[in-house]
């Protein structure tokens, strides 16, 4: 079990307040994703949920219990850190026992469930290496291993795969997902990266300067983005925002249109520009389009085979059943 | 680019340094030497370097007129006493200082090391009415805690520094494994720390089998140490160099060998944390 409430949680560092109160329900077994800029205040409040910071108001509860003021041990949480935070002098298979070790559980029972966990995390064969001896890829799963030995009531997760290269960053990302669902544990990530929010996530969390800005599903967030902020915030290559008299002929501030509900011709259209820089991935491919109505160029996606040459004049039209509309508040319309 | 360094820079440096070290190192390596010469030898002007009588009389005289064990025995129980004592006071207390530091934690390090600066003769005579009072003059006990306190203020120091390169991540980490206050401290922290807690240990040795005003201000035959020892050779009689050499060389004999031995951990002890 792991349901968290968090009831008017806040958090000051002296005369600085870096998270207003605010409301938040985590339910049981869901893979929830804190996502923000840097400095949003995503990780505190990961820590304040693990105990590792004192809140300065509100109430913390797991699994209806008040949990406010017990202190980290005694949450029944595991965490991983984005540093690993290995015990150097202990052997792997020491580093997984610890929190077994911790728990006074008996000697025989803690080296079937560390030789289960490194079975799982494909670690068995460097059980008595330490850390030093390991690469990044490999420290990564012994701090998982030693997260999930203890059968936590939920995982928290402090930008895990930071410091991991891109191509581990992607494999690490499915086994995180491919553990949540045959765990059932409740998952509390941090990042600051969109895509694996969006790819990891049940429900996503966007934070900005310690406020929620919205919660939802990946989807959800995508579809309806409840303001400006979180429309350019998730989605990639970002959504064009775009302000002025095309936007007020749609009675807003700030119109949003998503570089995939954009189409491109070179005979007609809505809007004229000159192409930019494109960026071919294979698949798809991108164009900077500067247009006249606009102050700055427009992301388009078009089809992977698709060639414009630079400087060539195109014609836009976005799709108007996937337009945002947005208020002078920076809040959705429609 | 890596700076070149002839052949010639090199041997002048190695020269140098050289030189420095027996400069350093002369007034032990005289005492050594004058411990095996004859009495009237040891103050023959002009003085003799290496050709002079070798002799083991001194050192047999010394051996005669005192027991050499009893003063051994009582410099090592009140070294390794007040270090061990020391540290343990002070590991938890430079925990709390690197890890959940306060607004004064800078201040009170200063506070502390301020007392270093005091003159010891000026708390001597409160000390001894103390000492009196508590009837523990004169015994190993009061001493280790002397030196203890003496030395605390360093070692609280120097494990501090050493803390402060632990990252905070992993004892963290320790508290989400649930581990607690005690298990962190122990299983931990100090496993972690033990390069700069082994040369913190070998420092305060040092500094504590050194250490001659208090040991010979609060000790008359029951726990004199080494340092006593010493001194009851450059008493009234008359002054026997030869005889004080000896003795000297037999005090520091114990403290040097460790000191050799153990070199590479006390360098790395002591610059620990300048470079990283």
């Amino acid at each position: 079990m792991g349901r968290f409430v968090l009831d008017k949680v806040s958090k000051s560092f002296g005369d600085t307040e870096v998270i207003p109160p605010l409301d938040l329900t985590i339910e049981d077994g869901e893979f929830t994703v804190f996502v923000g800029p840097s400095g949003c205040g995503k990780s505190t409040l990961l820590r304040l949920i693990a105990g590792l910071e004192d809140v300065s108001g509100g109430q913390v509860s797991i699994d209806g219990q008040d949990m406010t003021s017990v202190p980290p041990a005694k949450r029944g949480l595991s965490m991983v850190f984005q540093s690993y935070a290995l015990y150097p002098h202990m052997t792997v298979r020491k580093n997984i026992a610890f929190p077994l070790r911790m728990a006074k559980m008996d000697k025989a029972e803690i080296k079937k469930r560390v030789d289960e966990a490194a079975e799982v995390l494909n670690l068995t064969d460097y059980l008595h290496r330490k850390p030093g001896q390991l690469s990044g890829g490999q420290r990564q799963r012994v701090a998982i291993g030693r997260a999930i030995v203890r059968e936590p009531s939920a995982f928290l997760f402090d930008e895990p795969l930071s410091n991991l290269d891109a191509a581990l960053r992607v494999g690490m990302r499915l086994e995180i997902s491919e553990m949540h669902k045959r765990l059932a544990t409740t998952m509390i990530y941090v990042t600051h990266d969109q895509v694996e929010a969006m790819t990891m996530a049940d429900k996503i969390v966007v934070l900005q300067a310690g406020v929620i800005e919205q919660v939802g599903s990946p989807l959800e967030l995508y579809r309806a983005p409840r303001n400006v902020f979180v429309a350019g915030f998730i989605g990639s290559p970002k959504m064009n925002l775009l302000t002025g008299p095309e936007a007020e002929k749609h009675d807003a501030t700030t119109i949003g249109i998503r570089p995939e509900h954009i189409s491109i011709s070179n005979e007609s259209g809505m809007w004229e520009g000159t192409v930019g820089v494109s960026e071919h991935l294979g698949s798809d491919s991108f164009f900077h389009v500067k247009c006249d109505a606009f102050e700055h160029p427009l992301t388009v996606r078009a089809g992977g085979e698709l060639q414009m040459s630079y400087g060539a004049k195109v014609f836009l039209t976005p799709d108007a059943a996937h337009m945002h509309t947005f208020d002078a508040e920076g809040l959705r319309i429609g | 680019m890596a700076r070149a360094v002839t052949n010639q820079r090199k041997a002048t440096n190695t020269l140098f340094a050289w030189a420095i070290g027996l400069l350093i190192f002369f007034p032990i390596l005289w005492t050594i030497l004058t411990s095996f010469k004859t009495e009237a030898q040891a103050i023959n002007d002009p003085p003799i370097f290496f050709f002079f009588d070798w002799t083991l009389e001194n050192y047999a005289a010394v051996m005669e007129r005192s027991d050499y064990a009893k003063f051994l025995w009582n410099s090592i129980i009140i070294a390794v006493g007040s270090t061990i004592l020391g540290v343990i006071i002070a590991v938890p207390a430079a925990w709390s200082m690197a890890f959940v530091p306060s607004k004064r934690t800078k201040d009170i390090l200063l506070w502390m090391l301020s007392t270093k600066m005091l003159p010891a003769v000026g708390v001597l005579y409160p000390i001894y009415l103390i000492f009196i009072q508590l009837g523990i003059l004169d015994s190993r006990i009061g001493l280790v805690v002397v030196l203890m306190l003496i030395n605390l203020p360093i070692i609280v120091w120097m494990l501090y520094t050493y803390f402060k390169e632990i990252p905070v991540d992993i004892l963290e980490a320790a508290r989400m494994d649930g581990a607690s206050l005690r298990d962190e401290i122990v299983h931990v922290l100090t496993p972690m720390a033990i390069p700069g807690i082994a040369s913190t240990v070998l420092l305060n040795i040092i500094l504590a089998w050194n250490e001659a005003f208090w040991t010979l201000n609060l000790t008359a035959a029951k726990a004199a140490p080494l340092t006593a020892f010493i001194a009851s050779y450059s008493s009234p009689e008359g002054l026997f160099f030869a005889k004080l050499s000896a003795a000297s060389t037999m005090a520091i004999a114990p403290i040097l060998i460790m000191g050799w031995f153990s070199q590479k951990q006390l360098v790395r002890g002591l610059t620990f944390g300048a470079v990283k």
